[in-house]
């Protein structure tokens, strides 16, 4: 459609969609926010999990902009070079802040890295192969 | 601010340690390579892991070493074709002699690792004190490592997988093998395998640096003989064998 007779057309066409698309995710955030208990705003806010201990390796404000570098940093060197510290391990983050329901970051909507990656749609792969509960006592003894 | 404190406190813990290895006598400091290094410090290129693996100790049917492994880095302990298994027993015999021999089989984390030649991606790769390993986050899961391993060491995740152990990923589509338990290894511990075996009173399995010359397994590589397998590839396994 977008293609045949003039681009005053077209554009038209590609305007009145973006428009739909826009309209669906606005509506659909709405409904989510009303079922989220979240207060009553122009934009809908993820319902994060609190998770234990008192402050993060960071502040907060650096580490949901940044965790993905810092994340992507450590794990390189942790993989490649060994270095093991807690600081910014993926381990550490799903220690403190796998949810009390599930025990797990990433198993229900709910849980701390699902409720903003399911805000933001941002697909998580980490979880695939990495576990997303804190461990429990098993496997050979030291 | 309770992040800062427990941070410093870790170290303070960690220097407590270096101290006291230091001024300890000078036999505790050959356990320092294996057991000193802080989460901080990076592998290094001074150590040669290295496991020497005594047969005539080895029981035949004992399968200690495979279950340990298999519990410890959370496989199924499936042997199917598209089970992954990192370590194997192996059963040998002299058919003219009678002679027979047990062995467990392994990634041999080889000096010239052919897996770590062929990789297209750079996933495949040998740290810094000898052990192959596969980064499985640029690993494509062709299998050409699969292919290069003359020990057959290699194995290819077929299935999703759940409830990984936190210190072992693993995932579909990607290359793994035996890791010599890296993740135990920079703790100070030894392969769950070692353990295992030392716990079943086979004590058959040795591991420690072989750069060091006076870590026991570099003593007795010294005095006993030993061979590598496939010594004639020339890749330098830092596995040997004792009584093959």
């Amino acid at each position: 459609m977008d293609r045949v007779n003039s681009d005053g057309r077209a554009v038209r066409s590609r305007t009145a969609r973006a428009a739909l698309v826009l309209f669906a995710c606005v509506a659909a955030g709405a409904g989510w926010s009303q079922e989220q208990g979240a207060p009553a705003g122009r934009v809908p806010k993820p319902a994060i999990t609190p998770a234990q201990g008192d402050t993060c390796v960071e502040p907060v404000e650096f580490m949901r902009r940044n965790h993905m570098e810092v994340l992507l940093h450590q794990r390189d060197r942790t993989m490649r070079a060994g270095v093991r510290t807690k600081q910014h391990s993926l381990k550490g983050c799903v220690e403190c802040h796998a949810s009390a329901e599930t025990g797990s970051v990433a198993a229900a909507p709910g849980d701390f890295c699902r409720s903003c990656h399911g805000y933001a749609a941002v697909k998580i792969d980490c979880f695939e192969c990495h576990a997303a509960k804190p461990a429990v006592a098993q496997g050979a003894k030291p | 601010m309770n992040g800062h404190d427990a941070g410093r406190r870790q170290f303070l813990a960690w220097g407590a340690g270096a101290v006291a290895t230091l001024t300890l006598a000078p036999g505790v400091l050959l356990l320092q390579s294996a057991h000193g290094r802080a989460p901080v410090e990076a592998a290094s290129g001074a150590v040669r892991w290295g496991l020497l693996i005594d047969t005539d100790k080895c029981a035949k049917g004992c399968d200690a070493c495979v279950t340990a492994c298999n519990r410890e880095n959370g496989l199924s302990g499936g042997t199917r074709e598209t089970d992954a298994q990192w370590i194997r027993k192996v059963e040998l015999k002299d058919l003219r002699t009678g002679r027979e021999a047990s062995l467990p089989m392994m990634c041999q984390h080889c000096e010239q690792p052919p897996c770590v030649d062929v990789c297209p991606t750079g996933a495949s790769f040998k740290r810094a004190d000898g052990i192959v390993l596969v980064d499985k986050h640029v690993c494509i899961g062709c299998r050409y490592c699969m292919m290069a391993c003359p020990y057959k060491a290699r194995s290819l995740v077929h299935e999703n997988l759940a409830d990984q152990r936190p210190d072992v990923p693993r995932g579909k589509g990607t290359v793994e093998s035996c890791t010599f338990c890296v993740h135990r290894v920079d703790r100070g511990e030894t392969p769950a395998c070692v353990r295992a075996c030392a716990d079943a009173g086979h004590g058959a399995m040795v591991f420690g640096d072989l750069n060091d010359p006076a870590s026991d397994i570099a003593q007795r590589i010294a005095r006993y003989p030993s061979t590598q397998a496939r010594a004639d590839l020339g890749l330098n396994p830092g596995v040997r064998y004792q009584g093959i």
